[in-house]
């Protein structure tokens, strides 16, 4: 549905997307992931025809972003990371002429504005301001305004920011229950967003493509080896103890955390497959220390992240 | 053709939706009030002089009408930036022209819609000489036809000056400074023509054949002359296609 072939965005100075290519298949739902600044933006701009590209070509149902612009727009619904708003409209007025705009009219228009009222949950609000409404009910009409025209392919920049927890629940929901009917790109820094809605993330940082696989696959590949959190006491050299843990069979990698006193902490990373735990407290205990806590740290999508595009930038 | 008429109507609501409209309305029925209550003072000291002999010929045409028709344009000088200067700015600070420009409409619809926008609420508030006009034809008995040429001189005139405005407000997100510009090149092309007061060469020329005021004084005299038209349609297509390249350009910049 949705092609990217080599697409960079450069300007004086700086390369803001540089040689991105993923393909997104129809009715998935593609979580766009990266750090502040990495390009999210600038490549869902270059997706909606609102810049074209420096080099490289983009296409949506099989149209050119470039050449065939006008096709490209009648099948997105984009929701820009500020809802694009007339604070001195009323909701439906708005609807009305965001529909308008898209090229509806008539009965059919009158329909689907109370339709995607109901569906966004702004039905209550139809007859007042737009700049009477909270923030909340702001995001939803922009992204009733995004869907108005029923688009094939939607693009939400950022859709949960600056909400509060519940709002950001409300969204989120809105969001899956639109994923059967639309093929559906949202950016997004906040991670756990990503492992409930999407089944596929594309992750870039500074511009550059790091990852782009499914969900599963993505946890799955940075879940091999084990980590694990230890504390030990009554050993004032945190060095003797480190050179003991490193000892240890099946240690790939042992990081001080901290030392105090007389106890030190670490985190040590497993070969893969291995499971350590045992080994690690008999060590401890035979050398006459006090095991105080042993403990798995989870690698969170959060940690998978920070790991992928920490690399890329130490490349 | 939809789509023009779709921008235009949002442009002209939200005219009158804000205070914009009426503020404008508002002075500007004062200040051309006061004006044509000044024309007529003055006609009416120069009366009492023609019934004791002195004085030309009394026309009510030459020395009410288009005194006040060519304050008119004084005020719409002061009017015109702040009817122009939101057009696009405000869209490009709070981010609708993403809205705008991401849907499937051109350019040339967007500009277009926009500047017929502006020129419906001009329209709105020349009408409202009509009311101050619509008193002399009361108790007196002008030549309409001079005013109805002087309002499409009006017009147009007006016309070049919001697609001027209208391309200015598309290079800056702020609407003060768009405001502030638009009103100094208004100013510059209303006087082009005080440079044939001391100079006759070939700039001097050019510069006040530019000027907006003196392509107006033929329709000021009810005369409508085909190279004043022109002059003045081919300002605001200059003007309209500007401002379709910069919104254009926003794109390769941005």
């Amino acid at each position: 549905m949705i092609k990217v072939e080599g697409v960079s965005k450069r300007y004086p100075g700086h390369t803001a997307v540089d040689n991105i290519s993923f393909e997104v298949e129809k009715g998935q739902v593609v979580g766009f992931l990266g750090p502040n600044g990495a390009g999210k933006t600038t490549t869902m701009r270059i997706l909606t025809c609102f810049m074209p590209p420096s080099s490289g070509t983009a296409s949506v149902a099989g149209f050119d972003v470039m050449d065939q612009s006008m096709e490209v727009k009648k099948r997105i619904g984009y929701l820009p990371e500020t809802p694009p708003l007339y604070p001195e409209m009323e909701v439906a007025e708005y609807l009305t002429f965001v529909g308008k705009l898209k090229g509806m009219g008539g009965n059919s228009l009158r329909k689907r504005v109370d339709e995607v009222s109901e569906k966004c949950n702004v039905a209550d609000v139809r007859h007042k301001l737009v700049s009477k409404l909270s923030k909340g009910y702001k995001q939803r009409v922009g992204l009733a305004q995004a869907i108005i025209h029923n688009p094939e392919v939607l693009i939400l920049d950022e859709p949960t920011s600056g909400l509060d927890p519940k709002q950001i629940l409300e969204t989120r929901d809105l969001i899956k229950g639109l994923a059967g009917e639309h093929t559906i790109i949202l950016s997004t820094h906040i991670l756990p967003e990503v492992e409930q809605i999407c089944e596929r993330v594309v992750i870039i940082s500074r511009g550059k493509l790091v990852a782009t696989d499914s969900m599963e696959n993505l946890t799955n590949r940075m879940r091999g080896s084990e980590v694990i959190g230890l504390t030990v006491e009554g050993q004032s050299e945190s060095g003797i103890v480190q050179e003991k843990l490193e000892r240890v069979a099946g240690v790939s990698r042992v990081i001080l955390k901290l030392a105090q006193d007389s106890s030190c902490a670490f985190e040590i990373e497993s070969l893969q497959g291995r499971n350590i735990r045992a080994d690690l407290a008999r060590a401890v205990v035979e050398a006459g220390w006090n095991l105080t806590e042993l403990r798995p740290v989870s690698m969170s999508l959060e940690e998978v992240f920070l790991q992928l595009t920490a690399s890329e930038v130490s490349a | 053709m939809n789509n023009i008429l779709t921008i235009w109507q949002k442009e002209v609501k939200s005219y009158f939706v804000s205070p914009i409209a009426y503020a404008l309305l508002t002075i500007y029925a004062v200040v051309s009030g006061f004006f044509s209550y000044v024309a007529v003072g003055y006609f009416l000291d120069r009366s009492i002089g023609a019934q004791a002999g002195r004085g030309g010929p009394m026309d009510i045409n030459e020395w009410v009408i288009r005194p006040v028709m060519m304050n008119v344009g004084v005020i719409s000088l002061f009017l015109i930036p702040m009817i122009t200067m939101r057009l696009f700015a405000e869209e490009k600070r709070s981010g609708t022209i993403e809205l705008l420009i991401t849907s499937p409409i051109r350019d040339y619809e967007i500009v277009l819609g926009k500047w017929l926008g502006a020129l419906t609420m001009y329209a709105c508030i020349l009408s409202l000489t009509l009311v101050n006009l619509s008193v002399l034809f009361l108790f007196g008995s002008p030549d309409w036809r001079p005013v109805a040429t002087s309002f499409l001189g009006m017009l147009l005139q007006g016309g070049c000056l919001l697609s001027i405005g209208c391309f200015i407000s598309n290079t800056t997100k702020n609407q003060i400074l768009a405001g502030a510009v638009t009103f100094g090149v208004s100013l510059l092309m209303w006087t082009f023509d005080w440079f044939t007061g001391f100079k006759s060469d070939a700039w001097a020329k050019v510069l006040a054949y530019l000027s907006l005021t003196s392509h107006f004084e033929p329709f000021s005299k009810g005369v409508i002359d085909s190279k004043d038209v022109i002059f003045y349609v081919s300002v605001i297509a200059l003007g309209l296609f500007l401002t379709t390249r910069s919104l254009e350009s926003l794109r390769w910049r941005s």
